[in-house]
């Protein structure tokens, strides 16, 4: 997706405090559009966060969360340099991704 | 932390064609993980059915699960949700919304090397109780704070 | 997904003060938890891409407008917004500039330029994009508008009178709303533009994520907004009109540290 995506991870100790923004329009397919149409559920439904490559968070989430998605999560044993990565998918088959170093 | 694939796929709740595919060989672990999605819970129209969708249906009240939230959210579509659970070896937090036409807003596992932490905005369609559940020791555990939903007075 | 409730307004309105201090309170906190992430940073990196494409029936960019400070400079010319610019002889806000170098850089027509000026759930706004972009390249920067051109100091004059002035059907002026301390419609608070504090607080932080929409919001939305609330007649984009206005808000929050893309419900 070209949309883009925006994380921030900064570090506490041994704890790095990850923010990520999204933008996903999270339709609850209760909305009509312009054409009178009721506009279809689109919505993420899993997010995964990866640190240095492996699973640490995986997330299952409805159409309930906000239009253009924002999460923290908490990560430890993590230090400078360590890659975090969240992906997401939704019930289309899209999917995203953005991963950073910790500064 | 050690667990069956089994047990992993119950807790994930993967559907029972991708339990197939998978049995068959024909997805990686990893792909398994990644596609599972609760059906069921998330389209529980109860709190009582999206509750024993996620297996906790006889949670017990903890003190030890601390929601932040503002009591007043100016916006009902955008409301911030953060939650903490200090329950030794939490291994999930579910987020509720008892009022919603489905409750069940959002689930999140944490393995090794996350904490029992997470914040999220949620849609509000009326003033509820905000429920989460946290699964540690393979028990289930609630509390619940109350949110005021309202809008502002310039109507846009 | 909106409800409403009128059964917690009414407590809250027959409550004794101390609930209302909490009220307050409570959505302070709103507030200040949705401000911690903010998708509008999402709409700064559409801006930056957008600024950078060769658009128009020109094809080129939009890298060498001139915000007032030269062609290509973006550091600090948020800042210094509104201002007067001899090519066009008249006082621009940032907008009304962007609309400007559209026009005659990119090649763009008027009608077409102003197609998504504001985005909704079905759409996205280039220009909402755009402004993000321009004003963040002033974050940290203090709103810095000098009245030295005669046509600026008379865009002060007049804004300043439209700001008092009551107009239209509902006879409303801005200071109707904005120049008194503590009012409010319904549960949301209007800023006091008298006091620096706030007018500070408010100009510092356009333009701003509006939960309620969805998307940046500008100040030349937020005029637009308040006109069609007020029932004015059509409020044009990057009219003399609303820079003569956003001259005198500016000016009167000169100093204060800009930090954009604020937050708003």
């Amino acid at each position: 997706m070209a949309d883009p995506m925006k994380m921030r991870a900064t570090l506490k100790g041994d704890t790095a405090e990850v923010r990520v923004l999204m933008s996903h329009p999270m339709e609850t397919g209760q909305r009509k559009g312009p054409d009178g149409k009721v506009v279809p559920v689109h919505f993420i439904q899993n997010v995964e966060v990866k640190l240095n490559g492996k699973t640490v968070i995986e997330g299952q989430t409805s159409q309930a969360v906000s239009r253009n998605p924002v999460f923290s999560f908490r990560l430890k044993g993590a230090k400078a340099g360590d890659k975090i990565e969240v992906s997401w998918l939704d019930n289309k088959g899209d999917k995203n991704r953005t991963e950073i170093a910790i500064a | 932390m050690n667990e069956t694939r089994r047990t992993v796929l119950k807790r994930t709740g993967a559907t029972g064609a991708l339990v197939a595919a998978f049995a068959a060989g024909l997805l990686r672990w990893q792909d398994l993980l990644a596609a599972g999605w609760n059906k069921d819970a998330f389209g529980s129209k109860t709190l009582a059915d999206a509750l024993k969708g996620i297996g906790a249906g006889s949670a017990a009240d903890s003190t030890d699960i601390v929601i932040e939230a503002p009591q007043i959210a100016e916006n009902g579509g955008v409301v911030p949700i953060e939650v903490t659970s200090k329950l030794p070896g939490t291994r999930s937090i579910a987020v509720l919304i008892e009022k919603n036409p489905f409750p069940l807003v959002a689930k999140f596992d944490f393995l090794e090397g996350a904490m029992p932490f997470v914040k999220l905005n949620v849609k509000m369609g009326e003033s509820s109780n905000v429920r989460v559940v946290a699964e540690a020791g393979g028990k289930f555990f609630t509390t619940v704070k109350e949110v005021k939903v309202t809008i502002g007075g310039c109507g846009g | 997904m909106r409800a409403v409730v009128c059964s917690a307004a009414l407590w809250l309105a027959l409550a004794p003060p101390v609930a209302a201090q909490s009220t307050e309170a409570e959505v302070e906190k709103y507030r200040k938890m949705i401000a911690e992430d903010n998708p509008g940073e999402l709409w700064e990196i559409k801006g930056e891409k957008l600024f950078m494409q060769k658009r128009g029936s020109k094809n080129v960019s939009l890298e060498q407008c001139d915000f007032g400070m030269g062609p290509g400079v973006l550091k600090g010319a948020y800042a210094r917004l509104p201002r007067y610019f001899a090519d066009a002889d008249r006082v621009m806000d940032m907008e009304a500039r962007l609309l400007h170098c559209m026009k005659t850089l990119q090649g763009f027509d008027h009608k077409a330029a102003l197609k998504t000026k504001f985005g909704n759930l079905n759409r996205e706004s280039d220009l909402e994009a755009l402004a993000t972009y321009i004003a963040a390249q002033s974050n940290q920067m203090p709103i810095d508008v000098r009245l030295e051109h005669a046509k600026e100091k008379e865009a002060y004059k007049i804004g300043e009178t439209i700001f008092y002035r009551r107009m239209s059907k509902m006879d409303f002026a801005c200071a109707s709303c904005h120049a008194d301390q503590g009012k409010r419609i319904r549960l949301q608070d209007l800023y006091n533009a008298t006091n620096k504090t706030e007018i500070d607080r408010v100009m510092s932080g356009w333009p701003a994520y509006r939960v309620s929409n969805s998307t940046v919001r500008t100040m030349q939305h937020r005029l637009f907004d308040c006109g069609w609330q007020m029932r004015l007649p059509n409020v044009e984009y990057g009219s003399d009109w609303t820079v003569a206005l956003h001259t005198f808000l500016s000016v009167s929050a000169n100093g204060a540290k800009i930090g954009v893309p604020g937050m708003r419900r």
